[in-house]
């Protein structure tokens, strides 16, 4: 199955075989977090899993995956994470002394978060399964007030703002693994993205139509999603998308693209017009966020697609990703 | 085919000749030099890399030349458009400056 | 990056395409064939179509390995690494690329012992660390990376590493230029030739083809200044009326082209009297087999293969498209039976095609093209 690295294959599983059978009465749009009304309260909620190899890394390890990943779910949802449960799968032979490192990981990322772990769950599997460990976090978390996300409401015009550089987190884990004899002083860029978020919600709450953190598959597959969902185009400035030196020099030798690199980080947001530059500042006065950019803007056409522009008038579509990136040397 | 990177070369392995440290754009691996025999290049040249190996080095004086070139293109059309617009050298291939 | 971004500043880039715009006989339709896949990536990758007058027509050629491998190649290689405990390496070019029983990538979640690597030294590193096991290179690339493969044999050779044999798939440039140019269908007015090939067999290799086709051919790098000022070389050279061979990518390519990986080429490899094309059918001297004096190290030799040949759909147009004679959108199974996702074609098979890189890059930005989106 192709269907870890997200993209169109983890997509067609989703729409096709999940959601028709799991929730046939749902009508909305996959989002990242369920907003719902439980006896009069609004409660949002969501769940992920992490699996990830090798499981430290330069800037963090699993552990702080499990808690960072589904804080952001929940923010760029608009709703602050209040309590998180998890649950692990542990291969059978597992050190102690790795298992420990990343539970403390997981304390020291919650206690970052402001969030609490208030449960959770072990099973071991036999050995050979489970690379290790996995994790699952689910987190429940209050909708930020006078944010209301609806990716029908976006429209042209409308301009799309980036957090911060992309690509750090998926380059590190795969000069991480050691199969390419790569080295750089690179990290991963895992953090909960809440405070900017809270940030650009205070400052222009309603004017902020959509949100998403691009994870697996990276910022073309979030935008790719988001141009399908609302049937319009999503224009990017080519030289405006923020990447540090060493992981273009990565993509370039590795023959990558950027904008299919997972970020564990960062968030997209598509905000109206007249707001944006007082969202930009609200985001780069932020401390994390002095790199946030205006990326782009919504068109009506290419409907439904991501065209990447360039200074110089050239351009070309940015599909979704289909499978995991590879290196390439053709 | 052929995606070749020009990267620097920081350092030689002092046991391998033909083992290079290269970076580029702050990325570093080991790059073979045993295509470069006959023109070995040394630590802070610069050279193209492809599956590991230094195909060729890199000329900065071809470069420069290159960008010359192409910064002057046109210019010798531009000048002949101000010389036209002066009422001077009307249909003739006046060359400029 | 240096040797890079120069070659991207995008007054400079304006500044060239308007001097192409200038040198562009409105009376004139060029047709122009870019050999390399890499070219043909770039093309797309910077949009350079975008900044072409329309009479300038950009022809992708055969130089994509991955896409001209036969099936039956892939189906070969990967049953080596079935019958015995064999780690079957390849570039990451080559995971995703399809035989009959599926891909490599396919094959790995399946159980085979599948590793992509970035160079055959790594290749080799990991034989020498895996004594127990035989890791076999699946090679592909035209005489750009024949070189590397062959010095990895040398030293594979060397050391008497014996659990390490390479599958070659080599192929050369100059018989696949010249099947075209033979083509009856060819209507091509010059080449943008393949500039890193180049930095191995130069460019004398270059010169029947502006001698006796009488066809330009200007050598070029990968940036978009490279591309665009090869095409005002051509675009010279084809108002004047003249054929030559030109080198745009001089701090790079050096015309007689690298004699120590001409050397290391000609020590390890010999031509094989013909191969089969994906796409093209069979051309003579095409390929590189390992010699006699290295088949201790030839997976063909060491292992048992099937040989099979696998055919593609006569439905699929690539010869057509390789020709230029057709535009990828304009086969019949483009964006429909045929796509990244499940290829049909060589074309397809891998992201420099010309068809992959159409449907990856640019069909969707023709608003007034509807095509059926295929289903899962």
């Amino acid at each position: 199955m192709a269907h870890g690295a997200g993209g169109k294959a983890s997509r067609r599983l989703i729409e096709g075989l999940f959601v028709p059978l799991l929730c046939p009465t749902s009508s909305e749009p996959l989002g990242d977090a369920a907003h719902l009304e439980i006896n009069g309260t609004w409660i949002a909620v969501t769940t992920d899993s992490f699996v990830v190899k090798p499981l430290t890394f330069p800037g963090g390890s699993i552990g702080e995956l499990a808690v960072n990943g589904t804080v952001n779910d929940l923010a760029v949802s608009g709703a602050k994470a209040e309590v998180l449960v998890c649950t692990y799968v542990l291969e059978a032979g597992l050190n102690t002394a790795v298992l420990e490192a990343e539970i403390r990981a997981m304390a020291g990322a919650a206690r970052k978060a402001g969030v609490a772990i208030v449960g959770g769950d072990t099973k071991v599997v036999e050995h050979g399964k489970a690379d290790g460990m996995y994790i699952t976090t689910t987190g429940v978390g209050s909708p930020l007030p006078g944010v209301q996300l609806a990716v029908e409401s976006v429209r042209p015009g409308d301009k799309v703002l980036l957090s911060g550089p992309i690509g750090n987190h998926g380059i590190t884990i795969l000069l991480a693994r050691g199969d390419l004899d790569l080295e750089a002083e690179l990290s991963s860029d895992t953090r909960s993205v809440f405070p900017l978020v809270e940030a650009l919600a205070r400052e222009v709450g309603p004017g902020i139509r959509w949100m998403r953190d691009p994870t697996r598959g990276g910022t073309a597959t979030s935008l790719n999603e988001l141009a399908r969902d609302c049937g319009l185009g999503i224009v990017l400035y080519g030289d405006q998308v923020p990447v540090c030196g060493v992981v273009r020099g990565a993509c370039e030798l590795l023959g990558l693209d950027p904008l299919h690199i997972a970020n564990e980080g960062q968030f997209l947001a598509v905000v109206a017009p007249e707001h944006a530059d007082a969202a930009l500042n609200a985001l780069t006065r932020t401390p994390g966020g002095e790199e946030a950019q205006i990326i782009g803007e919504v068109r009506e056409q290419p409907a439904g697609a991501v065209l990447e522009t360039t200074p110089y008038g050239g351009s070309r579509i940015v599909d979704m990703l289909v499978g995991d990136p590879l290196p390439r040397i053709c | 085919m052929c995606l070749a990177i020009p990267g620097k070369i920081v350092g030689i392995s002092s046991d391998n000749q033909n083992s290079a440290l290269v970076e580029v754009a702050g990325v570093r691996r080991t790059v073979d030099l045993g295509l470069l025999e006959d023109d070995k290049p040394k630590t802070g040249d610069w050279i193209l890399i492809h599956v590991g190996f230094a195909m060729s080095k890199i000329s900065e004086q071809d470069a420069l030349d290159q960008m010359n070139t192409l910064r002057a293109l046109g210019e010798s059309e531009a000048a002949l458009e101000e010389v036209r617009g002066y009422g001077l050298g009307e249909g003739e291939n006046r060359k400029a400056g | 990056m240096r040797f890079v971004d120069e070659f991207r500043e995008p007054e400079l880039i304006t500044k060239t395409a308007d001097e192409i715009r200038r040198l562009a006989d409105p009376k004139r339709h060029y047709r122009l064939m870019e050999v390399c896949g890499g070219h043909t990536h770039a093309i797309y990758r910077f949009g350079l179509k975008d900044i072409l007058p329309d009479n300038i027509e950009l022809i992708h050629g055969p130089g994509c390995p991955v896409c001209v491998l036969p099936m039956g190649r892939i189906d070969d290689g990967l049953s080596i690494a079935h019958d015995s405990p064999v780690i079957f390496t390849a570039f990451g070019d080559m995971m995703r690329v399809p035989g009959t029983q599926g891909s490599p990538l396919e094959h790995k979640a399946r159980g085979m012992d599948v590793r992509i690597v970035y160079s055959p030294t790594d290749a080799l590193k990991l034989a020498r660390k895996s004594p127990e096991k035989h890791v076999m290179f699946f090679a592909i690339g035209f005489e750009t990376t024949a070189p590397s493969t062959a010095l990895t044999l040398m030293r594979a050779k060397a050391e008497g590493l014996r659990n390490f044999s390479v599958f070659s798939n080599h192929v050369t440039i100059i018989p696949a230029i010249r099947a075209i140019l033979d083509s009856p269908d060819m209507r091509l007015d010059a080449f943008i030739g393949p500039g890193h090939v180049s930095t191995v067999i130069g460019c004398r290799p270059y010169e029947w083809i502006a001698k006796d086709a009488g066809k330009p051919i200007v050598v070029s790098g990968f940036e978009p200044l490279d591309m665009l000022q090869a095409i005002v070389m051509i675009l010279r050279q084809l108002n004047a009326g003249e054929a030559r061979v030109e080198n745009q990518y001089k701090r790079v390519v050096p015309w007689e082209g690298n004699r120590s990986a001409l050397k290391a080429m000609g020590e390890v490899f010999q031509l094989r009297p013909y191969f089969e094309w994906r796409g093209m059918g069979f051309i003579s001297q095409s390929a590189l087999r390992l010699r006699d004096g290295y088949a201790e190290w030839d997976s063909e030799q060491r292992f048992h293969i099937p040989g099979v040949r696998v055919t593609d759909p006569k439905a699929a147009q690539c010869g057509e498209v390789l020709k230029g004679v057709l535009q990828p959108h304009q086969c019949k199974l483009f964006g429909r039976e045929c796509t990244p996702e499940h290829p049909v074609g060589a074309l397809m098979v891998s992201s420099e095609g010309s068809c992959a890189a159409y449907f990856n890059y640019e069909h969707r930005k023709t608003a007034s093209m509807s095509l059926v989106s295929p289903t899962a």
